[in-house]
């Protein structure tokens, strides 16, 4: 190896001295490495390759492994055509994933908005476009990312600012997702942007942080409303059945006395006709002995039983009758 | 030495070349300076000469460029405090004015229209309500509500019509900031108002507000409540004593037929022979009235003792 002596500043330097022949070759492989390397480029599937010659746009390829003129003379910009590309408003997803965590703490000048009925409301909203036009896109707008931004609060404030802070906490939301994406792709035509806007979504739609315990009241009004109409119905529903019943049973036990009543009326009177039958054969004897057989019976179970001499009722007067058999 | 020559040759030619020509990408356009006076504008992108070293290009932006404004407190016509946040869009479309009145700087470009655009914001909002910047159409507006029986309703709000509103306002306030921006060889694109808040002090009062007719709402389903319930249980009331009342009522006529009935059996029975029916029922009523603890005193006369005495009974 040779080494050449050169001076710099008063200090000597010794640098290697390659070959002649080894220099050339080594020259030529770098330019044949720069020249491949600048020549060949491939556009991704969900590429497209626009390619500007000395800044100007000369033609468009499609994906796969393309040439070029080398050295700078051909540039290629490679948009991503089929991306769908995701901006968050009034939050951000600080980790993607099945449950992402997002924060809305410092985005409050993005997401608080007045309504049309001059409430305020706190609105957080995703926004997702593609790519329409590559040459627009790459071309007629410095900014685009900020631009979609900028119309896209524009849209969503215009759209809120039309309704009642009711419409857009609740009812209204699918409405309002389609209204602001007409708008915006409204506003981002005029300006050329080559963006199609894919989706406006709603996300979280607060009423503001202080407000928010009242409307929270509101559905616990709400709650109390339907719990007491539904313990008022079921005590209705639990009584009056009952009661009900009730009347039947009372109207069921007035029938049992009536149908009673009346075969036993049947039954006695029926009795009464046999006997009165029979009696009329032969009254004075039957009368008779219905008498005595009735006082048999009778006296028969009397202990006490007092006989006095003719009709002298005197004796009653001293009668104790309290005085049992047995007993002085 | 030979060698020498060769690389200050090569070296020489590289700075005429790369100072005659220039790159003027498909978002650029430019203007050719000849001694400090502008000549030419170029705005076709692709490879362009000049005559080296007594020619300069300055170079600009051809894309629509963005224009951002800080939120302004600002007052309006109805006396309310709001912060408003407008943005704008605009373009070089003359450059060799832009070169002449604002040195081709984009700094004091943005700079005067701060004030072109900041100046007419600030008069069309002091010359307008609040409604008019808030609102964009005459469209109505729904509110939910509640009627007597606690069912929601949606309502059509009463609001005051607009005449302008916010895209109209924002339409004057471009054409006059367009006509401001013009001699600079700007196109202002569009102004729109991006934001409109209370400030803070207003937006507590607005809190207060929304708070309070919140509250009101709910106190108004929780007296509906109590209302139907009290409905209800009345009813219930109407309905136990007509069902109770009308079953009393059955039962009673009920009865009352059947003791009729009765008393018609017996009297269609007893009349064959009252007299017959007085002593079977008499006797009856020894047989039931007298018993173990009974004390019977007995006259020897009677006519169940005149045997007693003899046989033929005195």
């Amino acid at each position: 190896m040779k080494y050449k002596k050169v001076i710099i500043g008063g200090e000597e330097f010794m640098i290697p001295k390659l070959a002649t022949v080894g220099n050339s070759i080594l020259i030529i492989g770098v330019v044949a490495m720069a020249l491949i390397w600048s020549t060949f480029y491939s556009v991704g599937p969900d590429e497209v390759g626009i390619i500007l010659r000395f800044g100007k746009y000369v033609r468009t390829t499609q994906s796969g492994l393309h040439m070029k003129l080398p050295f700078g003379v051909e540039k290629v910009l490679k948009p991503k055509i089929r991306k769908r590309f995701t901006q968050e408003f009034g939050f951000r997803t600080v980790k993607p994933g099945v449950q992402s965590t997002i924060t809305k703490t410092g985005f409050g000048n993005e997401s608080l908005m007045l309504t049309g009925d001059l409430n305020s409301a706190v609105v957080n909203w995703i926004v997702q476009y593609q790519i329409k036009d590559p040459m627009d896109f790459l071309f007629n707008v410095r900014k685009v990312e900020g631009t979609i931004r900028d119309i896209s609060e524009v849209a969503m404030r215009q759209t809120v600012g039309d309704r009642s802070v009711d419409e857009i906490l609740t009812f209204g939301r699918g409405e309002i997702n389609q209204e602001v994406q007409a708008v915006m792709q409204q506003i981002l035509d005029s300006y050329g942007i080559g963006v199609q806007v894919v989706l406006v979504n709603l996300q979280d739609v607060d009423p503001p942080p202080s407000v928010k315990p009242a409307f929270d009241e509101v559905n616990a009004a709400t709650q109390d409303m339907d719990r007491l109409i539904q313990e008022a119905r079921r005590e209705f529903n639990e009584s009056v059945p009952q009661a009900k019943g009730q009347a039947q049973k009372k109207i069921r036990q007035a029938e049992a006395y009536a149908v009673e009543r009346i075969n036993l009326s049947e039954g006695e009177a029926n009795r009464f006709i046999s006997v009165y039958n029979e009696y009329r054969k032969a009254r004075r004897v039957t009368r008779r002995r219905m008498y005595l057989e009735t006082l048999a019976e009778v006296l028969a179970k009397i202990e006490n039983k007092w006989i006095v001499e003719g009709n002298d009722g005197g004796i009653l007067k001293l009668l104790d009758l309290n005085l049992k058999k047995g007993e002085k | 030495m030979k060698g020498s020559i060769l690389v200050i040759l090569i070296l020489a030619a590289f700075i005429v070349v790369s100072s005659s020509t220039f790159v003027l990408h498909q978002t650029q356009q430019s203007v050719i300076v000849q001694l400090g006076r502008p000549v030419k504008t170029i705005t076709e992108p692709g490879l362009h000469f000049k005559i080296p070293f007594i020619q300069n290009v300055r170079i600009f932006d051809n894309r629509i460029l963005e224009w951002d404004g800080r939120p302004r407190s600002l007052t309006t016509l109805d006396k309310v405090s709001i912060y408003v946040d407008a943005t704008a869009r605009w373009k070089i479309v003359n450059p060799l004015k832009y070169l002449e009145t604002v040195e081709g700087n984009e700094l004091i470009a943005q700079a005067r229209l701060d004030n072109f655009i900041e100046g007419a914001v600030k008069d069309f909002i002091a010359d307008n309500t609040l409604i008019e910047l808030v609102r964009s159409s005459n469209r109505s507006i729904v509110t939910t509500g509640i009627d007597e029986t606690g069912v929601e309703v949606r309502s059509i709000m009463e609001t005051p019509s607009i005449e302008k509103g916010r895209n109209t306002l924002a339409g004057e306030i471009l054409n006059r900031a367009r006509r401001d921006a013009a001699p600079l060889g700007i196109e202002l694109v569009d102004v729109r108002i991006k934001g409109v808040n209370y400030v803070e002090s207003v937006r507590q009062k607005v809190y207060e507000r929304m708070r309070a007719e919140r509250m009101q709402i709910a106190a108004r389903f929780r007296s509906l409540g109590e209302g139907e319930k009290s409905r209800i249980l009345g009813d219930m009331e109407f309905e136990l004593k007509t069902i109770i009342s009308g079953a009393d009522r059955r039962a009673l006529e009920i009865v009352g037929t059947a003791d009729a009935k009765a008393t018609a059996i017996y009297a269609a029975a007893y009349n064959r022979d009252p007299e017959f029916y007085a002593f079977t029922k008499t006797l009856d009523t020894y047989r039931k009235t007298l018993g173990k603890n009974t004390s019977l005193v007995m006259s020897s006369e009677s006519e169940f003792l005149k045997y007693l005495k003899g046989v033929e009974g005195r």
